[in-house]
Order: structure tokens, then C-alpha cells, then sequence
């Protein structure tokens, strides 16, 4: 019960402050901006409905981006953690480019996706999965690597082969790590679709935030903010319940 | 509640007498070690170690904490191969085929937590390629032998710290190997478990007898449990003394520790024990 009542009575209050603060006008002195560029939350509820066919919409190109890439990134990260955990010339010989991928800004390079594949679906699966793929490598292969030495010989000493091994010892124990790696990457992943839209896209919550932003529509701009914010809390909250499912013995 | 179950399910499981089957016909094995030696890089962790056991013979080791005995226990299971010497099981004198003939148990219980006590215990027959119905059938049979009637399908965290370990026990007899290889099997256990459990391992060795390498710090343990006990020196572990454990695995256990010929060999291998640690 306290595990949903304090975070939502937090944030009833932060909201409350918010709109005492700009309903009184002191937010708007306070950061120097003319009124009708600080929306209050009434307004911004009052935006949420009004356009809900138009958020929704766009939210759901987002939304298939992110889980389309999560998908990805998801499938592509675990094969290449298990092909380095069963080999240790491919560990050696990629990790370091694992690392460094990581520190490729997706600035940079979004722009050359975008020329590559054009303003479809693609390129945001790409920035999408680019950036999900490292936690997911990075902490399912550590759960790989976790094992216990002395569990290791006596599966050994069961008659099971490297395979089994892996499938009834390494797998397992590698889920909770998985899992953690899920759950980043699920927050990163909105962010990621985002800002792939951002660049170049006819549509999804990206493409809305950019045009209302230049027309000055704050109070939009804050109810796409907020679907946004959800769709990420939701995918969190997601994976850790099929976490809570799946790894019962912890 | 729970705790009571487990109580009973535990004075039922040590007081069942009467003659039990073996678990399935496992062929008797040798072992013969000759002029092993072994070492990590620039450590040397055994030396020049010769030792036999007869098929069904149950042979101790005790030793100093890092005289080299688990090494030695994975030589003999065939996780490794010796740098010098040899070392034969049966026929079998190279890793693989120790490997084949041979079970290892280590000193925590390792049961993986995400399956049930059952499947735990039948692992090795899932590694060989039976069935999971198949599997879970033939392991079940040796349940009840073991008093574990009623939580096969239970989790390792639900079970105590002894029928964890009879788990364990469980599954390295269920791979049906001539050979049982056990490092220190119950350390982690409280000193009242420990000596049920003493008593309890004699008896399922009588019923089911195996060629048994047993590790252990603890000599009392090493001499009931044992037809002989080899003591090591520190490392590199070199056998010091060789003595005959009186009455192996003797119904009364509490009885026959307390026998003054138990205590006058105890005190012998002790002894040995002293003079090697130095």
C-alpha cells in the first residue's frame, strides 16, 4: 500500500505547488517568462483531453518504436553475451568495441541514419536499439560470468555438457542481471525514440514536441511530456513485474 | 508449523531401519593413486602421493586447511589432470574417464534455487537426456529412503540446512556413478545436524555402497565414516600417517566414538596431523 500511496501522494503535492505557483504568477516571475509560456496543470489536463486523439496517435508510432527496438537491442544483446561468454576470443576481442559504441553520441550519428534509411520506422530502431544494446550486453553477460566456479564442476561431474551447462546454470543465474539491464534500457529507450524523431520524422510525440515547441503551445508540449513520462513508467514497471514472475527464488 | 513438519519429516527420515534397496546396480571401482604431484604456477600443492582404495572401499582424507585436499579431490574426479603421477579409477586412467566415473560433491550444497528439491536431484539424468517425467520417477524413489517424503516439489530456500545436504547427497548418488567424490560434505552444518548427518551417510553407504573419497577437516568425521584415513602435511600436502578406522560406520555412532581404541587412533592421527601442519 505505501509502496503506491507515497509516490502518488508526492506527486499530488508537487502538482498542487505547481499550480498555486503559476495560477499566483510567482513561477513566471521567478523564471522570468511571460505567463502564457509556464502552463499550470489544469491546463496542461485541459490540453491532455482536448487532443487526445492527436497524443494518442502519435504516442503509438512512439510506442512501437520503443518496443520494436527494445526488441531488438534485447535479442541482439543477449546472442552476443552468450557468444562471449562461450568464447573467450570473441570477449576479448569485442568488448572494448562494445565500450566505445557506447560513447559513439547518437547526435552525431542520427543524422547520418536518418540520410540512410529516411524518415521511416527504421532509423529510430536503430538509435532506439543502439542505445538499449549496451546495458542489456553488458549486464547479462556479467551474469554469465557470475556463476560459481565450484557449481560449474559439479554440472561437470553430472555429465552436463557446455551447452547444458549454459542453459540449466549460466541462463538462470544470469536473469536478475538481464533483468537490471532491462529496466535501464526500458527508461533510456523513450528518451532514445524521442530524440530519433526529433531529427527527422513525420510523426510520433518527438515530431509534436519540436512543432509545438517552435509555436509556442507549451501546455501541449507538457501533455506530450506526460504521456511520455508514462509510457516510460509503465515499461519500467512492466519489466520489473515480469522480473517479480519470473525469478521467484531471490 | 513449518518448522514442525521439517522436524518430523527429519526423525522419521534417521529412524528408518530396515535393509533398503540400492538405488540401482552401480558396478564396484578402484582407485589407485601412484607419484602424484601437482601445482598452480610456482605453487606445489600435493607431492608425491600414493594411495589405493579397494571398489566400495570409503577412504578419508584430512589435512590442514590449504594442504591441497580439494585439489587432490578434483584430480581424482577428473575436473583436472595431475602434472606428474597417476591416477586410476577402475580402468579409467585419464581425466575423461575418471570424469565418467566419477560424482563430486561439493562442500555448500550448490542447489540450484530455481528448481525443486526433485529436479535438483535429478540433474544428472537430465544432462544424459531423459525425460523430465522419467527423471523426476527414478530420483523420487530414493525419497523416501532419504526422508524427504513430501517435499519434492519444495525449493531449496524452503528446506533446512540438513535436508539441503541429503538433497545434495541425493543427487550425486542419482548419477549413478561408481565413484563419489565428497569435500567436505557437511561443514556448514550446526554440530548436533552434523553428527545426524554422520550417521545418516553411514547408513545409506551401507545400503547403497560406492568407492568413496571423503575430504574432510574434521578426523572424528574422517574415522567413523572411513575404512582408512590418510593424513596430509601442509602444503605441498604429502601423506604423513595411514591409519585403519576401528569400527567403520558403526550403528551406534555416539557409542563407538567414545570407544577408547576410537579415541587411542584419533589421538594417533591428530598427532600426525600436528606434526605435518608444521
Amino acid at each position: 500500500m505505501r509502496r503506491w500511496l507515497l509516490p502518488i501522494a508526492l506527486i499530488g503535492a508537487l502538482i498542487g505547488a505547481w499550480q498555486v505557483a503559476v495560477s499566483s504568477g510567482a513561477l513566471a516571475d521567478l523564471l522570468d517568462l511571460e505567463s502564457f509560456l509556464v502552463p499550470s496543470p489544469a491546463e496542461i489536463a485541459e490540453s491532455l483531453w482536448e487532443n487526445r486523439t492527436l497524443l494518442l496517435d502519435n504516442a503509438w508510432v512512439t510506442l512501437k518504436e520503443v518496443l520494436l527496438g527494445l526488441a531488438c537491442a534485447t535479442a541482439a544483446g543477449v546472442l552476443f553475451a552468450v557468444a562471449m561468454r562461450l568464447s573467450e576470443t570473441l570477449r576479448l576481442a569485442f568488448y572494448p568495441l562494445l565500450v566505445a559504441s557506447q560513447t559513439v553520441p547518437v547526435v552525431a550519428i542520427a543524422p547520418i541514419l536518418i540520410v540512410l534509411f529516411g524518415f521511416g520506422i527504421g532509423p529510430k530502431l536503430w538509435i532506439v536499439a543502439l542505445v538499449c544494446f549496451f546495458p542489456i550486453t553488458v549486464n547479462t553477460l556479467d551474469g554469465l560470468s557470475s556463476v560459481d566456479a565450484e557449481a560449474t564442476k559439479m554440472m561437470r561431474t553430472l555429465d552436463a555438457s557446455r551447452g547444458q551447462i549454459l542453459w540449466r546454470l549460466e541462463a538462470p543465474t544470469s536473469l536478475p542481471y538481464f533483468f537490471s539491464g532491462a529496466k535501464i534500457a526500458a527508461a533510456v529507450a523513450v528518451i532514445a525514440a524521442l530524440f530519433g524523431e526529433w531529427v527527422g520524422a513525420e510523426s510520433g510525440l518527438g515530431v509534436l514536441i519540436r512543432e509545438d515547441t517552435a509555436r509556442l503551445e507549451t501546455a501541449r508540449v507538457f501533455a506530450a511530456v506526460t504521456i511520455l513520462s508514462l509510457m516510460a513508467v509503465s515499461l519500467f514497471a512492466l519489466i520489473a513485474l515480469a522480473e517479480r514472475r519470473v525469478v521467484t527464488w531471490r | 508449523m513449518r518448522q514442525d513438519s521439517k522436524m518430523s519429516v527429519r526423525a522419521q527420515g534417521f529412524a528408518t531401519t530396515k535393509p533398503m534397496p540400492a538405488a540401482r546396480d552401480v558396478p564396484g571401482v578402484g582407485l589407485s593413486i601412484a607419484g602424484v604431484a601437482h601445482s598452480y604456477g610456482e605453487l606445489r600443492t600435493l607431492e608425491g602421493l600414493d594411495l589405493d582404495a579397494p571398489a566400495h572401499g570409503v577412504l578419508g582424507i584430512v589435512g590442514p586447511s590449504g594442504c591441497g585436499k580439494s585439489t587432490l579431490l578434483e584430480l581424482i574426479a577428473g575436473l583436472r589432470e595431475p602434472a606428474r603421477g597417476q591416477i586410476e579409477l577402475g580402468d579409467a586412467g585419464d581425466a575423461r574417464g575418471r570424469l565418467a566415473r566419477c560424482a563430486y560433491m561439493p562442500q555448500r550444497d550448490l542447489l540450484l534455487p530455481w528448481l525443486s528439491a526433485i529436479d535438483n536431484a535429478a540433474l544428472a539424468l537430465r544432462n544424459r537426456g531423459a525425460r523430465r517425467g522419467a527423471a523426476r520417477r527414478q530420483a523420487g524413489a530414493l525419497f523416501e529412503r532419504f526422508g524427504l517424503t513430501g517435499f519434492e516439489r519444495a525449493k531449496p530456500a524452503e528446506l533446512s540446512g540438513g535436508m539441503r545436504q541429503r538433497v545434495a547427497f541425493l543427487r550425486t548418488l542419482v548419477a549413478g556413478k561408481p565413484v563419489l567424490a565428497l569435500d567436505e560434505p557437511f561443514a556448514s552444518l550446526d554440530a548436533i545436524t552434523r553428527a545426524e548427518m554422520q550417521s545418516w551417510l553411514a547408513r545409506a553407504l551401507e545400503a547403497d555402497p560406492r568407492t568413496v573419497v571423503l575430504v574432510s577437516h574434521d578426523i572424528e568425521e574422517a574415522l567413523y565414516l572411513c575404512d582408512r584415513v590418510a593424513v596430509l602435511s601442509s602444503r605441498p600436502g604429502r601423506i604423513v600417517e595411514e591409519v585403519s578406522a576401528p569400527a567403520p560406520r558403526a550403528p551406534d555412532r555416539d557409542e563407538v566414538v567414545t570407544d577408547p581404541e576410537f579415541v587411542a587412533v584419533r589421538e594417533r592421527a591428530m598427532h600426525a596431523l600436528r606434526e605435518g601442519s608444521k
